[in-house]
Formats: C-alpha cells, sequence, structure tokens
C-alpha cells in the first residue's frame, strides 16, 4: 500500500528544464520513479531527460495521463504554477520552492481544494515511497521498504527519521515533508489519517517545530482518530520568543508555539514523545514493542 | 520587515486611514522647525524604534513649546533607548515623530493578522484599546472581536458593521470605522502584510476615529514585488551579525550560549541547539547554512559564529542529502584553515561517503574532531570546551 504516491505513480515537473527541475528530476529518474514528461513554457515539443516537454500543464496531462506534479519554479511563480496544475486536472501537486509570499499561498488554496487536488509544501523536501516513488530533493538511498509512517516540518529532520528507522531494519511506508511555512498545503492532520488507513503502515513518526499550534491540533486529533503508536519530537525548546528560527513558520509569537506547550499536547494525546533528536528511533522501538 | 511607527502612518494615509498631522525629524532642529506646520498647544514627540513599550522607558514625551520639542528630541536623538521589547543595550533612536495630539474619550484595538489555523487574514477588534493585546487575550479572552477574510474577496461591509456595533460605535464612527477597515484590508493584501496593529484606535473628544499608534510587519518573502517597502528598511534596527548573515542568505539567530553551531536545514538546526542543552552545555546561535554547504558560505557562517565572543567551541552538523559528504567535508577543512579557528570543532557528516567525509577531517591536522552521530556530536563537543 503506502499514502499518495507509488510505483503507478504518474510524474511530471514544472520548471523541468530549469537547474534545479534537471538535477532533481534526473535523480528522480534514477531512483525508479515514473516521471513521464515536464513544463517549461516556450520550450514544448522538444526533449529533456529522454522526456518530453510540454509548454503547458494540460498539454502534459493530455499526453502523458500525469498524475502528479512536483514544482520547481522560482518563488514569484508559486502561485500560477500551483493554480495551474490544480486546474489542469493534477491529483497531486508537491511544491518544493522556499519563499512563497503567504498571501499567495492563502490563495493557491483555496483554488486546490476547490478542485479537490491535494498540495504538498510549500517549502518542503516532498514525498517518498521506498523504492517506488521519489517526488522530491531527498536522498533516495537513506530510505527503505518499511512500516514506519514519516510526517514532518523540517527537510533534514526528517532524513535523520527516516535513518533512525532504516538502521534498526523498520524501514518507511511513505515519509511525507509537510514543509515549514505558515501555511502547508498539506497538514499534520491530513497525514495522520492517510497514515491510520493505510494498512501497510504500523506506527507513525511525526516531527514538529515550534510555531503556530498544527501540532496541538494534531495532538487532538490523534486522541480521536489514531489507534496506531505515534511517536514524536518537537525541535526549538531553546528557541527564544519572537525570532524567527529559519522557517517562516517557526516562531514563538505572542508566546503562543512553544515546544513545552506542543510536547504536554501530545503526551495529553497519549503520544510517546522523545527529548532528544537521536532518539526518534528508539521512541518507535519503545512505543511499539518491535 | 519591521516598519516604523511613522512609515506605518504613511501607509495608513495611502490607504484613507485617519492618523493625526504630523512631521518626522532626524535633528532637534528638524523637530522644532516641524513645530511650525503642526497645530494644538500641546505636541507630542515619539522615539521611532523597532519596539513596543515606548512611553514607559521615557521615549515619548508630551510637551507644550517648539523649545520644548527641540530639547526633548535633542535628548532622544543619538541615544538608544530600552524597553521591555529589546536587550540590555536598546535599539537606537535616529529619528523622532512629532505630532498634533487630541483629547481622548476611549482607547480601541485593532489589527489584522494571518491566521494560521483558519488559514485566512483575522482582523481584531476590541475595547480594550492601549493594553497589551496578548495580555487581554489571554485574560479575558471574549473582549476580542474576530472576523476571519476569505482571501477572495477581501473585508466585507457587514463584517465592519458587524465590529463596529461589538465596539458599541455609534451613528457616524459605524461609517468611519468602516472606511478605516476597508482601507486597512485592502493595505494588508496590496503591500502583502504580516501583522498590522492599531493600538490605541482612539475616539476623540469629537467623537472621531483617529489611529494613534501604528505597527506594520510586512512578509519577508513577498518584499520582490515592493521595491518602494523595501527602501523603507531601517537596519540600524536589526542585529549586526543577523544582517551580516542574511547578506549570505545564512540564517543566524544570536543566543547567550557558548556552543557555535553551524546546520544544514532549520529544523535540524532547532534540534543541534536543542540536543546541546541536553548534553549539558547551551547553544550560542541558530545557523541555518541552506542546502548547499559550499566552502565560501561555510567560510563565512564560521566567521559570523567566532565574532560572538562566548563561543568556546563549534559544533557543526550536516545532513549530506544528495551531496556528497567527502566534498562537504573538503568544504569545512578548507574553510576551518581560511579562517584559522582556535577553539575546538566537533564535525557530524551524515549521508553519501560519510565514512569518507569522516577520514578527511580527522587527518586534515586540524582541530577537526569527526563524529559518528548526534549523541557521539554533542558529547564530544560538551567535552571539548570542558563545560
Amino acid at each position: 500500500m503506502s499514502v499518495l504516491v507509488n510505483k503507478d505513480t504518474k510524474v511530471i515537473c514544472q520548471g523541468f528544464t530549469g537547474k534545479q527541475g534537471t538535477f532533481h528530476s534526473e535523480q528522480a529518474i534514477a531512483y525508479g520513479t515514473q516521471m513521464v514528461g515536464g513544463v517549461t513554457p516556450g520550450k514544448g515539443g522538444s526533449e529533456h531527460l529522454g522526456l518530453p516537454v510540454f509548454n503547458t500543464v494540460r498539454d502534459a496531462v493530455e499526453s502523458t495521463a500525469a498524475n502528479a506534479s512536483v514544482i520547481y519554479v522560482p518563488a514569484p511563480f508559486c502561485k500560477d504554477s500551483i493554480i495551474e496544475a490544480a486546474e489542469s486536472g493534477i491529483e497531486l501537486i508537491v511544491c518544493i520552492t522556499e519563499g512563497i509570499p503567504t498571501l499567495d499561498m492563502l490563495q493557491a488554496k483555496l483554488v486546490v481544494e476547490a478542485n479537490g487536488a491535494r498540495l504538498i509544501g510549500p517549502n518542503c523536501p516532498g514525498i517518498i515511497t521506498p523504492d517506488e516513488c521519489k517526488i522530491g530533493i531527498m536522498p533516495g538511498h537513506i530510505h527503505q521498504p518499511g512500516k514506519v509512517g514519516i510526517v514532518s516540518r523540517s527537510g533534514t529532520l526528517t532524513y535523520e527519521c527516516v535513518k533512525q528507522t532504516s538502521d534498526p531494519g523498520y524501514g518507511q511506508s511513505t515519509c511525507i515533508g509537510i514543509g515549514g511555512d505558515p501555511i502547508p498545503g498539506t497538514s499534520f492532520i491530513d497525514a495522520l489519517s492517510l497514515f491510520q488507513n493505510d494498512p501497510q503502515t504500523e506506527a507513525i513518526l511525526m516531527v514538529g517545530e515550534i510555531g503556530g499550534s498544527a501540532e496541538e491540533e494534531a495532538a487532538e486529533f490523534i486522541q480521536s482518530n489514531v489507534t496506531k503508536p505515534v511517536v514524536s519530537y518537537i525541535a526549538g525548546v531553546t528557541a527564544p520568543k519572537g525570532k524567527r528560527m529559519g522557517h517562516a513558520g517557526a516562531i514563538i509569537a505572542g508566546g503562543k508555539g512553544t515546544a513545552a506547550d506542543k510536547f504536554a499536547a501530545l503526551e495529553k494525546a497519549g503520544v510517546y514523545t522523545v527529548r532528544s533528536p537521536a532518539e526518534l528511533g528508539a521512541g518507535v522501538t519503545a512505543a511499539t514493542g518491535w | 520587515m519591521n516598519l516604523h511607527e511613522y512609515q506605518a502612518k504613511e501607509l495608513f494615509r495611502r490607504y484613507g486611514m485617519p492618523v493625526p498631522n504630523s512631521v518626522v525629524a532626524t535633528t532637534a532642529a528638524e523637530a522644532k522647525a516641524a513645530c511650525d506646520s503642526l497645530n494644538g498647544s500641546k505636541l507630542v514627540v515619539k522615539a521611532q524604534v523597532h519596539a513596543g513599550g515606548r512611553g514607559k522607558a521615557g521615549g515619548v514625551k508630551l510637551v507644550d513649546t517648539p523649545e520644548e520639542v527641540r530639547q526633548f528630541a535633542g535628548e532622544l536623538i543619538g541615544k538608544n533607548l530600552v524597553t521591555f521589547q529589546t536587550d540590555a543595550n536598546g535599539q537606537p533612536v535616529h529619528k523622532v515623530l512629532v505630532e498634533e495630539t487630541c483629547e481622548i474619550a476611549s482607547e480601541l484595538y485593532l489589527g489584522a493578522v494571518i491566521d494560521r489555523a483558519s488559514q485566512r487574514v483575522v482582523i481584531m477588534a476590541s475595547t480594550e484599546g492601549g493594553m497589551e493585546i496578548e495580555k487581554v487575550a489571554e485574560e479575558t479572552p471574549e473582549k476580542i472581536l474576530k472576523a476571519a477574510v476569505n482571501p477572495l474577496v477581501g473585508v466585507m461591509p457587514y463584517q465592519c458593521r458587524e465590529l463596529a456595533f461589538g465596539l458599541g460605535l455609534k451613528g457616524d464612527q459605524i461609517k468611519q470605522f468602516s472606511k478605516l477597515l476597508t482601507g486597512l484590508g485592502k493595505l494588508f493584501v496590496a503591500e502583502d502584510l504580516a501583522l498590522v496593529e492599531i493600538n490605541p484606535l482612539v475616539i476623540t473628544g469629537a467623537g472621531d476615529l483617529l489611529c494613534l499608534d501604528g505597527k506594520i510587519n510586512i512578509d519577508g518573502n513577498a518584499l520582490y514585488r515592493h521595491p518602494d517597502l523595501v527602501e523603507m528598511r531601517d537596519t540600524t534596527q536589526e542585529d549586526e551579525r543577523e544582517l551580516r548573515a542574511s547578506e549570505w542568505d545564512l540564517n543566524y539567530v544570536a543566543l547567550d550560549g557558548t556552543i557555535g553551531c553551524m546546520v544544514n536545514g532549520a529544523g535540524l538546526a532547532m534540534a543541534t541547539m536543542d540536543i546541546v542543552k541536553l548534553h549539558g552545555s547551551s547553544p550560542a546561535n541558530f545557523l541555518d547554512v541552506g542546502g548547499t554547504a559550499t566552502k565560501e558560505r561555510v567560510a563565512e557562517a564560521l566567521k559570523i559564529i567566532l565574532s560572538d565572543g562566548n563561543v568556546k567551541g563549534i559544533l557543526v552538523n550536516i545532513f549530506g542529502g544528495i551531496v556528497r559528504c567527502d566534498l562537504i567535508a573538503e568544504g569545512i577543512i578548507a574553510a576551518v584553515g581560511e579562517v584559522g579557528i582556535e577553539v575546538p570543532v566537533v564535525v557530524r557528516l551524515e549521508g553519501n561517503n560519510a565514512d569518507k567525509g569522516a577520514e578527511l577531517l580527522n587527518n586534515s591536522g586540524l582541530n577537526l574532531i569527526a563524529a559518528n552521530d548526534l549523541t557521539d556530536a554533542a558529547n564530544k563537543i560538551v567535552a571539548a570546551v570542558g563545560e
């Protein structure tokens, strides 16, 4: 099983012929992702990395029956790219780009929802189902197919989760990087619900960080909807108030969104929490009895 | 990006929101001269700094004569103002706002932020103006009225009326409030704000609405489409090292510990700070070196970390991802060699060719210690600085 992506997912790349699009599409193809083409306006009809290039997402969908798209276009153009994908029938839109204006995302998200599509990101590493489909910038080789579903706001911390669940041989069902922006397309709750309903996923590793209340909302959801063991770590115990810690969404504003609040909410919901980022894997072992 | 009060009020004026007449001055003489164009028996002089709590800190004064304006402006300009929101050094005052005063019948609060939970711009209004709004929200949340704005249509007239009635406004005030809030909604979207606050929004003795203070924070990601707002940036109000880091696209936040941290990725950078603390020491900074840890960026990052005199050791934590760790190790070795570092540096590299990277670090002849994993790295750096 796995969630959202598998070996049958047909992926196009928006911003295909650019530097990022080229590099990461090559990596995805090498990993075995079913890349079926790409979009660069004005370069339609040409070929890139052995795949067809289209002028529009609509053309690409009509010719290739693509159902997923990964976006590497620069931030000023992402609102347009996300909306183009959603209105051209793409079901899963993965936006890697960092630095998109928040008001652009408020609008883009409404259009994505109106079209029944799902957006992952922006400002995220992407999504991967090991050995089947890699959409994004994560290093494929650290993953292995298995039974832990991973969801995280941070890219490199996701890799940390992957390594620590690959080392003991648990492997991952699917890893979803939901991104570090204030308005993410997919929330913790969305990911938790997908993992709860996925037979391959036996435990869930959820990594949050300071800022906002997404972890607190996830805790409430877990309490009443998730029966699988959930392990969680929150980054930023040592972060000061009022300072943005890299991610646009990682800021303790007005005393709200501290790591302590989030740990408390998760523990109240029966989540197994770890205080050290080195104990993510050990936490899974402890929570599952594996 | 934060704006000064006088800049916020310029934007308020542009969007038809009522503000008192005022003049901004950079010298005491200019401040005195400003009085010629202002009316009323009393004026107020306000220090322009990026911090709240100016009144209690002595940064705001009511004055009666142009000579008093000159005197008070002279006392403020060139000094640092320390408020409960600044650090011990305070923020430098380079400008003052000289403003007309009015009789105040009551003080309201009006603000707008991007609310993550509802994924809307949410307007907040309260009769408890002049107070710290976080305190009002905590103690008497029922006194904060809210309206969520649909991004497709903006602020609707009914929302203005709803809030106006909720605030107990009467007659012409309701019209004035609707005009003000409609302007604020347009301002928020057109100028890509992240936050705006009018505290207080006053009802004058004559019964009119007036924005007496203004605070604006602009979405940094949207600055590329607002060259006029970029001009308003006042870098003297920002931390020197954070500013330097931002010029290199490095995310740096100064903290008060002794272990300098250099990490790729914001989440892992925070996690690294946390693990330093868990192992009994404390982080000197947050630093996200980003996805491309090249020699130049690593060297610049090390220089910024070392410009903090409290740093006794450095922990480098890089999860290589797609880039090979031996290449990253070469970059670190070259950068450490170039910068000339005397404190111990522990490096944890993970990803492709991690072993080869560790070997390069251990054989570099520099004060570099390779670590296997996060716990090992934290133990090694805490031991190396001997705390």
